[in-house]
């Protein structure tokens, strides 16, 4: 594990994971600071926002009275042995915490699904009828010399992207690395930390995100050697799309960045599925590839977890006792506006702000101790948050690395994991 | 207490046990011979009963990120075979990439305690044992993958003392907690990010100027000089290249005596004949393994329906892609590590180029002389699922039920392969040396695979029915490590299975170089690319167990 120094007799922690959004960076510094926690090096505003957040430690409650965690359990476990079909939403928490909801969701027959699912669901329609071309986060840092980001606005989800990825100055492959071109494809996308010595033009092609796909299937159509007709592709002059084409092609290594839930208008899987079609194309003559960011909230951990166990990445029903997947029907938002479920069993653990859609379900609140749920939970269990209370590990957002989270205070929080087993145990 | 399993026929080829009538005894967790008069507390009358030790895989790809991108993007597949949970089991689904604890009792069901993963990329190491650790039941462990991580190939092209090349295989294998190292398109997956579409043996890398060769001499060395026991296993250039058997025939030349595992080499035995230059050459490459004492392998057989292809060869990976079926795939470049590539495909009878990819398979196995130096892999999920075991043993015991096989397949292809000339007939014996005491000597695995006094009591015991497809795909017993866990085909028992690692010495200072580097150029830190043994023991769900490496050498 990482080292341990002891600084003025107080702990000091280096190289820290950070699991407040989906890029997980690892090199932290973390000291004590009063009763809490102080980011003192390579922070961000999620990182310190989530690691100096005051420890909180409130009782768990059952209708809104306080009671002991053993009778919280107990009246979670009576919950949902009651329920016809609870829903186990949320997720936001470590993979021993989605292995514990998975267990737990499989004895009582219910459904799982994650609370940023819709954003990742953009994406799984396109691994699950096309697939694509992707690349890592070491590799772009290292390869890449033409960035585009698609719609994304990547510094909004991920402070240090650009700092790490984008922007370093050292290079593998050569000590005076070759300045990189950043293309924003978007609006209002937030350029300012695309800055430093390897940055060489800053393209702005500014366009709604519903016609990215757009701009996306006429370059498709270039590569295939096809004449496009008329002045302007999706509402932009024609030659601003040449341009662009004629940038990846001449590209050793072209990167292009989308983040699903920058994506948030209908059939944007199409839009994925464009900007995939046109990575894999291009490969049959030069390099190139697919980044796709988010994974905020431990959505990454959560759909790993998922697929592995029960081969679906989420909207899973154990209903019958064996995996079902339908990615329409079993979507936690609409059972929930629908009212087909008579229970939620809402997790956590990282932002007290991922708070479930407003429904009139029953719900099992197992949260980040300051959370606020709008009406009052039948049961509420506070629990750790991985990284900080207890140790853990999570998946990265390109699905390949995952990293070790370290316990960095004590506390009396429980872990998610453990709350979850309890339960179940119970049931 | 003491267990007895009266009068079956064992085979234990590790002491050359051929179907002698032996009562086998177990006593905590371990065969043991006791003092005469012991008093038995449990007894298994097994009369007739073949006994072997577990199955062990030596070669199936059960865990890591191309095992779950393959997994999320085949729902399809998985709908055709869902399983509900029990009181014992949790649910799952199963066919070409089972759910990680379905793998783990399909394996048990089947009479196998052990498989490895062959493809544990470094970056990914930490995700491949998380899903090992939810593979139920039986043992596993893993070949981490070098060859074309930036790391080793800029030692290679800067000269670096050997000694350094030595210390970074080492502390790769402690890093990732693997067995063994496996080497996959030596090369070529770097090359494949710098837009090299093809890799020979001896051509350069494009931009360290290596060759595959230099590559591949360098692992198999350094892996001899540590001691680690499993040779280099090796997934060659040319994968599936028409022609391909000649780089495999150099790859065994090139390899200059030292050991080496060719992997599912019945994708490296493709001839240029015929009028679609395609054909067999499975006759040359039997001979150079036959003569080759220093090489062993694993066939790799293709059987015929859906499956998924999930390698680290992205280069091979993304022409294959052409073939996909369904038509969707994935090709990764990843963390200046490693690639890979997940094709879904179907092979099918009719097809001439299949038919003769499952007859290519076949011929190896019939032509191969040695089963200590042949296991028996479908290359899970790549040739077909591992769940045709049972099918592919009966191919190989039973000469009449191939020829009615062969009446099914696509007629030409027979012409361009030997296998219909072919009469060997493989015995019991022959079959408990390719599925378990052969892959346990070839990974060092101490006792395990065999069944002498001292050994794991990992049992299997069989009905001898002379259909042995029957036979294979339902043992009536099952031990691990002396516990019930299987009867009559059905799970009675679920445990933990441990991970087997080996951890060749290594001098610390390389630490030197490697911290820079990842400080520079890596997005993990290098204290968090390196996997505690806390995180897979994780509060008892998993155990470690260390195999012994032999003494270093310089």
């Amino acid at each position: 594990m990482a080292s341990e120094k002891s600084r003025n007799g107080a702990n000091h922690y280096e190289n820290v994971a950070c699991p407040f959004c989906g890029i997980l960076c690892d090199d932290l510094e973390i000291g004590p600071s009063g009763e809490g926690l102080k980011v003192l090096k390579n922070g961000c505003v999620k990182s310190v926002a989530g690691f100096e957040r005051p420890l909180r430690e409130p009782s768990p409650q059952v209708d809104g009275k306080d009671v002991s965690l053993d009778e919280a359990v107990a009246a979670a476990a009576r919950l949902i042995k009651e329920s016809r079909l609870p829903v186990f939403g949320g997720l936001g928490t470590d993979v021993d915490g989605i292995r514990a909801v998975m267990a737990l969701a499989e004895k009582g027959a219910g459904i799982v699904d994650h609370a940023l699912s819709e954003g990742q669901y953009r994406n799984f329609k396109v691994l699950q009828s096309s697939g694509w071309v992707l690349t890592t986060l070491t590799e772009a840092r290292n390869r890449a010399d033409l960035f585009i980001v698609a719609g994304a606005d990547v510094h909004e989800l991920h402070p240090r992207f650009f700092e790490r990825i984008v922007c370093n100055e050292a290079s593998m492959f050569s000590d005076n690395p070759p300045k990189r071109t950043v293309v924003f494809l978007g609006e209002n996308l937030d350029q300012s930390a695309v800055k430093g010595k390897r940055i060489g033009e800053v393209v702005t092609i500014p366009t709604k995100p519903e016609r990215i796909a757009e701009i996306l299937d006429a370059m498709r159509a270039m590569n295939k050697g096809a004449t496009i007709s008329g002045d302007t592709i999706a509402g932009l002059p024609r030659a601003t799309i040449e341009d662009l084409f004629a940038r990846c092609k001449g590209a050793n290594y072209g990167v292009i960045i989308w983040a699903p839930p920058s994506l948030a208008f209908p059939n944007a899987d199409l839009t994925v599925q464009a900007i995939s079609e046109f990575v894999k194309e291009i490969n049959l003559t030069t390099r190139f590839a697919g980044l796709s960011l988010g994974g905020n909230e431990g959505a990454t951990s959560a759909s790993a977890v998922c697929s592995w166990q029960s081969g679906f990445p989420l909207r899973v029903s154990f209903v019958s006792g064996a995996p079902d997947y339908d990615p329409e029907r079993y979507a936690a938002n609409r059972l929930l506006a629908a009212n087909e479920c008579d229970l939620l069993l809402w997790l956590t653990s990282f932002s007290p702000d991922l708070m479930p859609p407003e429904s009139d379900v029953p719900t099992i609140f197992i949260g980040q101790p300051g959370t606020k749920p709008s009406r009052t939970p039948k049961v509420f269990i506070p629990v750790g948050t991985p990284g900080v209370d207890h140790a853990g590990t999570m998946v990265r957002v390109d699905n390949v690395v995952s990293l070790p989270l370290r316990k960095l205070r004590d506390s009396k929080l429980p872990r998610a994991a453990d709350v979850l087993e309890k339960i179940e145990a119970a049931l | 207490m003491l267990i007895k399993l009266t009068g079956g026929k064992v085979y234990d080829p590790e002491h050359g046990v051929d179907g002698e009538v032996r009562d086998i005894f177990i006593e905590n967790g371990r065969i043991v011979s006791p003092e005469p008069n012991a008093r038995v507390a449990h007894e298994y009358p097994v009369h007739g009963k073949v006994i072997m030790a577990g199955g062990i895989d030596p070669h199936s790809h059960i865990g890591g990120g191309k095992m779950t991108i393959a997994r999320t993007m085949l729902p399809e597949d998985h709908m055709a075979d869902p399983v509900a949970r029990t009181d014992l089991t949790r649910a799952g689904v199963g066919h070409a990439v089972p759910s990680t604890m379905l793998t783990g009792y399909r394996y048990a069901e089947m009479g196998y305690t052990a498989a490895f993963e062959p493809a544990m990329l470094p970056a990914n190491a930490r995700q491949a044992h998380m899903e090992m650790a939810d593979t139920s039941i039986i043992d596993k462990g893993a070949f981490v993958m070098l060859g074309s991580d930036d790391f080793f190939l800029r030692q290679l092209a800067g000269k670096k003392d050997f000694s350094a090349i030595k210390d970074y295989i080492a502390w790769t294998m402690h890093a990732a907690q693997a067995i063994a190292v496996k080497v996959v398109n030596p090369g070529g997956i770097s090359a494949f990010k710098f837009n090299q579409r093809k890799l020979d043996l001896n051509e350069k890398h494009v931009y360290y100027g290596v060759t595959p060769r230099d590559i591949i001499v360098n692992l198999a060395r350094g892996l001899k000089e540590l001691g680690v026991v499993h040779p280099l296993h090796i997934h060659g250039c040319n994968l599936g290249v028409p022609g391909g058997y000649e780089t495999t025939l150099d790859t065994i030349k090139g390899a200059e005596g030292l050991p080496i595992h060719l992997t599912h080499i019945q994708f490296h035995s493709y001839g240029t004949e015929g009028d679609l230059k395609f054909s067999s050459a499975a006759a040359p490459i039997a001979e150079a393994i036959n003569t080759n004492k220093n090489v062993s392998c694993d066939v790799g057989q293709v059987m015929f329906g859906q499956t998924c292809t999930a390698s680290g060869d992205s280069m091979r990976q993304f022409v294959t892609s052409r073939s996909a079926t369904p038509k969707k795939w994935v090709v990764m470049d990843i963390e200046c590590d490693a690639g890979c590539g997940v094709v879904p495909f179907k092979y099918r009878d009719k097809s001439f180029v299949n038919a003769l990819q499952w007859a290519i398979g076949l011929e190896l196995f019939l032509l191969i002389n040695d089963p200590w130096r042949l296991f028996l892999t479908t290359d899970h999920p790549n040739g077909g699922p591992f769940t045709w075991y049972p099918h592919l043993i009966r191919l190989l015991m039973d000469k009449s039920f191939r020829n009615d096989m062969m009446q099914k397949i696509n007629p030409d292809a027979l012409k361009y392969s030997t296998l219909a000339s072919l009469d060997r007939e493989y015995t019991l014996y022959e079959v408990a040396i390719m599925t378990r005491a052969g892959p346990a000597r070839s990974l060092g695995l101490k006792d395990r695979g065999h069944l002498g006094v001292g050994a794991w009591a990992d049992i299997t015991v069989y009905d001898d029915n002379p259909d042995r497809e029957a036979m294979f795909t339902k043992p009536d017993l099952l031990f691990k490590n002396g516990e019930l866990i299987v009867r009559n085909g059905k799970i009675v028992k679920v445990v933990n299975g441990a991970t087997h690692v080996a951890r060749p010495s290594y001098d610390p200072s390389i630490e030197k170089s490697l911290k820079p580097y990842f400080d520079d150029y890596i997005t993990v830190r290098m204290d968090n690319f390196r996997l505690s043994d806390d995180e897979i023991i994780n509060g008892g769900r998993g155990s470690l167990i260390i195999q012994p490496t032999r003494a270093r050498a310089a």
